[in-house]
């Protein structure tokens, strides 16, 4: 019953027959296929152990107590979205994320040790402390993220600018939740892109819930991609907890950007599987809600259709661990690193 | 060259760093044939096209965003915002990141951006499009601050900009433009044809006296500096100080004079309270205290909007006459 209701939405499970041929028109190899399952079991077991961590010496709830302070936006559930569209980018394209960008970061090829530290506020961190889990910042990878919900959308179409004004077949993508796409930024970055044929792809993240307010109380329509659509943009509704789904919709994407063709949008139907921040009561949602969606996690969804394509689970399984090891090491790296001198506190305002 | 307003030095500022260097890129609305309304751009899209002078739809918050992304990775762009006024629809982008993300970045990403914007009121057009508002600017760490009050300065200075890896916001006065629609105020400039640069940080005495300096910038510069004529002749002397940027602000100048003036009337268009005033105040006392023979004065615009109606506009926004009037309660 329940996983008859997702299916009204997404798109039914494939047979083996359609699986294969699904991998073949996406011009995916099986070890491609088991690198997303690697990125998207690093990515989890990030997640996880960053949300472990968090709730260190938080008892009772207290956000400035325990080794990592703040505020925390975790992405478990929606992995498929930053690996299918991180598999189709290269090192010098640009992303620029969210508040909740640890997934975004990790699929541009973030080095998780850097990221775990800043995480923690430490000198070795991507920003040397300064900027924290909401502001993460990676040159080396051409990764950004802001924690001001909506900014994301004009700075990647900046970043695509460039690259059309020098000749580059660069791509910038924006990430976004479906709750940022209701602001000014989203329609005036369409038009704009649009109209200046920008290698810019736009991700919406539709997974539910703005904060605590369901998207049924705050957009008029189910979805966004029609506005995108009435802009002369090319746009993808997509299953976002389908890793294959998202990664066909980008390389169309990032094949049109890249050649000198426009922006795209990609809608992303997802489901986040923790609060909107750590701490978060989830009032606004039923659990029946959550361990449905639970059903079609990404990573055990991708994981049944490798063993039915006849991937042993022992090589699953190795990649699962190899990813929970790397994410021990990372911490480990992180909790052992020193903090940054107080005095670089007062350095780097200007250039 | 004599050249007439700000306008036109800043403009042929822009369109020779332009020949030099392929980065740089303008952006705004009506940058092309209106020269973003106020000249600031004027005579570039003639000189370089479509392709890197470019007509943004009205969307602040889009092209200032866009700006902080073009810089991220490498463009140098110059940002029209056609009023100072018009701020609140791109401030996010401004102050938030523009300001704040190469110190977030811990250094990875400078924001090489160049923003121009119109500001000053005095002929009319009211609450929302005659303010100067540097001071919520200067009071945001990240950005650099700079009030030009000639073509001089105004050239040297936006060639600085153009050349700092940094925000730097240029307000242009419109009495200062030299544009045949509006009143000015400034003086005719000698310009040099060839490109110069002006450093940041660097007030300039313009007029030297013994009994009180005048601090200040923009158009309240010409306005002191008339008066400081006027109270010549009478035996006052007064020394006028232009900053010329409020960030970096030159302390080490202006606590010169003060020390040898020992009064300090700080003149300006922006807002009084928790302005540009009260901050050179307190940096002023703090570096000139003993050599004070009277308390700090400052004349601004009280806190009230500005009025449209011609005797509501001059009642609020400081004059000549008042200028006059204060400095003469000073030195009694």
């Amino acid at each position: 019953m329940k996983r008859i209701v997702i299916h009204m939405f997404l798109k039914p499970e494939p047979t083996v027959k359609d699986l294969k041929g699904l991998v073949e028109s996406a011009g995916l190899t099986l070890d491609q296929l088991l690198e997303m399952y690697y990125e998207m079991s690093l990515i989890r077991e990030f997640e996880e152990a960053i949300g472990a961590k968090y709730y260190e010496g938080k008892n009772p709830f207290n956000m400035a107590s325990g080794p990592i302070r703040g505020e925390m936006h975790l992405s478990s559930g929606q992995e498929a979205v930053a690996v299918g569209v991180g598999s189709n980018l290269r090192k010098e394209d640009v992303v620029v994320s969210t508040h909740r960008p640890h997934h975004h970061a990790i699929a541009k090829g973030t080095d998780v040790r850097k990221l775990a530290a800043e995480i923690f506020g430490k000198s070795t961190g991507l920003c040397g402390g300064k900027g924290g889990h909401m502001h993460l910042f990676d040159k080396e990878v051409r990764f950004s993220c802001s924690g001001i919900v909506g900014a994301s959308f004009p700075q990647a179409a900046g970043a695509a600018f460039a690259f059309k004004y020098r000749g580059e077949d660069n791509v910038a993508v924006a990430f976004a939740g479906e709750g940022a796409a209701n602001h000014g930024t989203f329609y005036e970055t369409l038009n704009a892109a649009s109209l200046w044929e920008l290698p810019l792809i736009l991700v919406v993240e539709d997974n539910m819930y703005a904060d605590s307010t369901p998207k049924s109380i705050a957009l008029a329509t189910p979805h966004h991609f029609q506005r995108a659509m009435s802009l002369n943009i090319p746009s993808y509704l997509v299953d976002g907890m389908d890793v294959i789904d998202v990664y066909l919709a980008t390389r169309k994407a990032v094949q049109r950007a890249r050649s000198g063709g426009g922006p795209s949008l990609i809608e992303a139907v997802t489901y986040r599987f923790r609060g909107h921040f750590e701490g978060d009561g989830q009032e606004y949602r039923e659990r029946d809600e959550v361990e449905m969606w639970r059903l079609m996690d990404p990573i055990t969804r991708l994981g049944n259709r490798l063993t039915k394509l006849g991937v042993e689970k022992e090589r699953l399984e190795e990649r699962r661990k190899k990813a929970k090891e790397k994410v021990d090491e990372a911490l480990k790296f992180a909790e052992e690193s020193p903090y940054p001198e107080p005095s670089t506190a007062l350095t780097g305002v200007f250039r | 060259m004599k050249m007439k307003g700000i306008s036109q030095a800043i403009a042929q500022g822009i369109a020779q760093e332009m020949e030099r260097r392929n980065d740089i890129v303008v952006l705004g609305e009506d940058v092309t044939y209106w020269g973003a309304v106020f000249g600031f751009t004027m005579g570039l899209f003639d000189k370089f096209g479509r392709k890197r002078v470019v007509d943004t739809p009205i969307t602040e918050q889009t092209f200032m965003g866009m700006a902080v992304g073009m810089a991220s990775v490498g463009l140098h762009p110059v940002v029209s915002l056609m009023f100072v006024d018009f701020l609140g629809a791109g401030f996010d982008q401004m102050y938030n990141h523009m300001a704040k993300n190469h110190y977030m970045s811990g250094g990875q990403f400078p924001m090489p951006v160049t923003v121009i914007t119109a500001v000053g009121g005095g002929y009319g057009d009211a609450e929302q499009h005659s303010q100067v508002l540097y001071g919520l600017f200067a009071h945001v760490p990240g950005f650099k601050v700079v009030v030009p009050s000639n073509a001089y300065d105004a050239k040297g200075l936006t060639i600085r900009a153009l050349r700092d890896p940094n925000p730097v916001v240029i307000f242009g006065h419109k009495l200062l433009t030299g544009l045949p629609f509006l009143p000015y105020e400034g003086e005719e400039d000698e310009v040099p044809e060839e490109p110069y640069e002006l450093e940041f940080g660097r007030a300039i005495v313009k007029t030297e006296g013994s009994d009180l300096t005048v601090a200040s910038v923009g158009v309240m510069v010409h306005r002191a500096m008339r008066v400081a004529e006027k109270l010549r002749k009478e035996g006052i002397s007064v020394e006028v100080v232009d900053l010329r940027t409020l960030v970096p602000l030159d302390e080490e100048t202006l606590s010169r004079s003060v020390k040898k003036t020992g009064r300090l009337l700080i003149v300006d268009e922006d807002y009084m309270s928790y302005g540009m005033t009260g901050e050179v105040a307190f940096r002023i006392q703090s570096r000139a205290f003993r050599e004070l023979k009277a308390p700090i004065q400052r004349l601004t615009v009280p806190d009230v909007p500005i009025p449209f109606s011609e005797p509501l506009e001059r009642e609020v926004i400081p004059s000549e006459a008042k200028i006059e009037a204060k400095i003469r309660e000073m030195v009694r």
